[in-house]
């Protein structure tokens, strides 16, 4: 009988991970870890060795969310740990499944403040959705079993298992149980029946009704059901920036996304809408803006599966608890079928009256023609991810992807760094999908170390940097709500600059380091310049037809700012289409 | 708006700490919090006295609800129930004020436990408001130290919070 043989902690971690399917885990080694990267030594475990730790946990996060399997990482005790506390707050905000382990000091020295020493799982607490702490090797097969359930069941979330070295080492009998049983862990899936009825008959009663959906449609793989209802009762979509793809682009009823940078029609429609059905969306600020000038005509119908994001920002009239899919499968059957002719010619009238729109016809480099192309030579077909900024708005505004769980962007955190790594982190998990990260030049800064990883397991991510030298997004608001007073965010700025500047110009101002074509060279990878706008598709072209890795450095207009906009702490109804508009 | 929460929970170290966290985040400040064991010691019972508006008070009670090591979160509310606390109270003594502290001693039917040459020590249980009033009625003889326990709560008759 193998399994009556003693494993050690270690071990049992490996193959508790094997058990679970795991085909590639994330991370970097260290004291408080040892035996665990001991037992990985020579075991089947896929291991992608990072440069630092906040990438791993990325890396797990970009394999999670286009996979729609839990991702899995692990770093040492102290410093590894804390490490990965962004990248754990990230999936928390942004429901994705991540499975996190820590080295730890020994359980005997717990509280002396031992070398590397941190109390991760007293740190971790309000941004993992559970974690745990194993002080007996006995416990740790189950512990493993439980974090893996809560981590993929319900609103998914991250969860954390910090284990002491000490439990790494002891040994027990491993068996790795079949079935989890939480008494206190209970996620519900139903929708009540009686509930469920209510949102059809506001549906059916509605005349300017508005699908709300969020990333839960994509965690559920409701996408279909929301497409069949949209269909058949005419209702338009909108969608929230987790939620792109969740909903085709080019049909009438696709308004795309809402909110501070969504399009003119998508908030207008939500404005003037007579009943809103949110599914699996938070409302959070960025798309309702002024909470109390939000959808003030609309019926409110919430569907989701976390009960806590029911009534939290707005009051829903009917609520729902429940999974997406499974509550509206039951819906749909009591779904009338209707045209909506009238509601269907306004939203019409709105999209042609205020498009998504820049210059197209001058030369110069607008980021957003990168973006067009991109999507254009893609089909919509690549997983996009993206870093945090203007360039992550421009993207969801102009990269129209065929399918969800193809554009890739910290949402709710708003992590700069975020995108190369779950860039990789997607590649490992989509070894045959073409795999772009449209970054700033700012945010690519913060975690572009990570080119070691690509280059060294020799994988095809291609970087496309929208290089504006500037924290563009920052910049952005210093010029419309700060007086143009560019504190801080100009990147090109030297010591024999003027003290304050507000007018960069090309030519004129400091050469800009790094240099990202030498800095992709020095580990291989392709490299290529682009400053001129008939170089664009050409370089994107040639980029797409490598096989490996590759970075673009395109040099876009500085001072290009994102339209629309509504101003934070503004109603939706005061979107500003354009600059003095 | 003052609020009674009854929370059953796995009895397991760092469950204190999740609940005052969740408590925390959302600066929400609990009035008084007690904790024991119940009849089955794999559960601990907390009863959470906290003031704030409804709404407020319903997002805290999901919040608990999602965590994983509650089990069940109820708030005595529109139901009958009763509530106890405890108070220790050391009030400095004289021969003068000996006999009037004695009275309110009996009035509230509280207790001394403890008594040296200048303080004795009163036990006083009962609801908040009758603690209040004790306290109230001994300041001006001289508290030199006092210590109360949370409050703890039961529904009457029917109203049990358990898991089924």
């Amino acid at each position: 009988m193998t399994d009556m043989i003693k494993k050690t902690g270690s071990q049992i971690l490996i193959e508790s991970l094997l058990k679970e399917n795991v085909k590639v885990v994330f991370g970097l080694p260290g004291g408080q870890a040892l035996p665990i990267f001991d037992a990985i030594y020579g075991s089947e475990l896929n291991f992608i060795l990072v440069r630092h730790e906040q990438a791993a946990s990325h890396m797990a996060d970009g394999y999670a969310r286009s996979t729609g399997k839990a991702g899995v990482f692990i770093v040492t005790s102290g410093p590894g740990a804390t490490n990965i506390v962004t990248g754990l707050c990230n999936a928390y905000m942004d429901s994705v499944p991540l499975i996190g382990i820590t080295g730890q000091v020994a359980t005997s020295v717990i509280g002396q403040d031992a070398f590397q020493e941190a109390d991760i799982t007293g740190i971790t607490r309000p941004v993992t959705k559970h974690n745990f702490l194993v002080k007996n090797v006995e416990d740790l097969a189950k512990t493993l079993k439980e974090a893996f359930y809560i981590a993929t069941t319900g609103r998914p979330g991250p969860v954390l298992v910090d284990i002491p070295i000490d439990v790494q080492r002891a040994s027990c009998e491993f068996v790795y149980p079949d079935k989890v049983d939480i008494r206190s862990y209970k996620p519900n899936y139903d929708g009540h029946p009686g509930q469920i009825k209510k949102v059809a008959d506001i549906i059916n009663e509605s005349e300017r009704p508005v699908f709300y959906i969020g990333y839960g449609v994509v965690i559920s793989n409701a996408e279909n059901e929301i497409f069949e209802i949209s269909k058949k009762a005419g209702i338009p979509v909108t969608h929230t920036l987790l939620g792109l793809g969740a909903y085709p682009f080019d049909t009438d009823l696709s308004l795309g996304m809402l909110g501070m940078h969504g399009t003119f029609c998508a908030n207008k429609a939500m404005q003037s809408a007579d009943a809103i059905i949110a599914v699996g969306a938070r409302f959070d600020d960025r798309c309702t803006g002024k909470v109390c000038e939000f959808a003030k005509k609309a019926k409110i119908v919430h569907i989701d599966i976390d009960p806590t994001a029911i009534s939290k920002v707005v009051d829903a009239h009917v609520p729902v608890v429940g999974d997406a899919k499974t509550v509206l499968k039951e819906m749909s059957v009591s779904i009338n079928y209707k045209e909506r002719k009238d509601w269907l010619k306004t939203i019409k009238e709105w999209k042609t009256e205020h498009p998504l729109e820049y210059n197209r016809d001058d030369d110069k480099l607008h980021p957003q023609y990168v973006v067009e192309k991109i999507s254009e030579l893609t089909k919509g077909e690549a997983i996009v991810a993206t870093e945090v900024g203007q360039h992550q708005m421009w993207t969801a505004q102009y990269y129209k992807a065929k399918r969800s769980r193809l554009f890739l962007s910290s949402g709710g955190l708003g992590t700069m760094g975020f995108g190369y790594p779950a860039a990789i982190g997607a590649k490992f998990g989509n070894p045959d999908k073409e795999v772009v990260v449209i970054a700033g030049d700012g945010s690519f800064q913060m975690n572009m170390q990570e080119m070691a990883v690509a280059a060294l397991n020799d994988i095809s991510v291609k970087v496309v940097i929208l290089n504006n030298h500037y924290l563009g997004n920052v910049r952005q608001w210093q010029e419309m709500f700060y007086g143009k007073r560019y504190s801080h965010t100009c990147l090109a700025k030297r010591k024999e600059c003027p003290k304050w500047c507000n007018s960069p110009k090309r030519g004129t101002c400091p050469v800009y380091v790094p240099d990202f074509v030498k800095w992709a060279q020095s580990y291989g990878v392709l490299g290529i310049r682009v400053t001129d706008k008939k170089d664009v598709e050409p370089a994107l072209k040639k980029m797409l037809e490598t096989k490996s890795s590759v970075v673009l450095d395109v040099w876009t207009e500085i001072e290009e700012n994102v339209f629309p906009m509504v101003p934070a702490g503004a109603s939706l109804d005061n979107i500003v289409t354009r600059m003095n508009g | 708006m003052r609020h009674t929460i009854s929370v059953l929970v796995e009895n397991k170290f760092g469950v204190l700490a999740r609940i005052s966290t969740l408590f925390a985040a959302r600066g929400f400040n609990i009035d008084s919090l007690a904790v024991g064991e119940t009849e089955d010691p794999a559960i601990s019972r907390m009863t959470i006295v906290v003031k704030g508006d409804d709404s407020i008070l319903e997002q805290v009670t999901k919040q608990l609800n999602k965590l994983v090591d509650v089990i069940k979160v109820n708030e005595f509310k529109g139901i009958d129930y009763v509530e106890r606390g405890a108070c220790l109270v050391k009030i400095a003594l004289n021969r003068v004020n000996r006999g009037e502290i004695m009275q309110i001693v009996e009035i509230f039917r509280a207790k001394i436990i403890d008594i040296s040459q200048n303080s004795i020590i009163v036990e006083v249980t009962g609801s908040e408001d009758k603690i209040n009033a004790f306290v109230k009625k001994v300041i001006p003889y001289g508290i030199k130290e006092m210590c109360r326990t949370g409050v703890i709560a039961l529904g009457r008759g029917q109203a049990v919070v358990r898991i089924k």
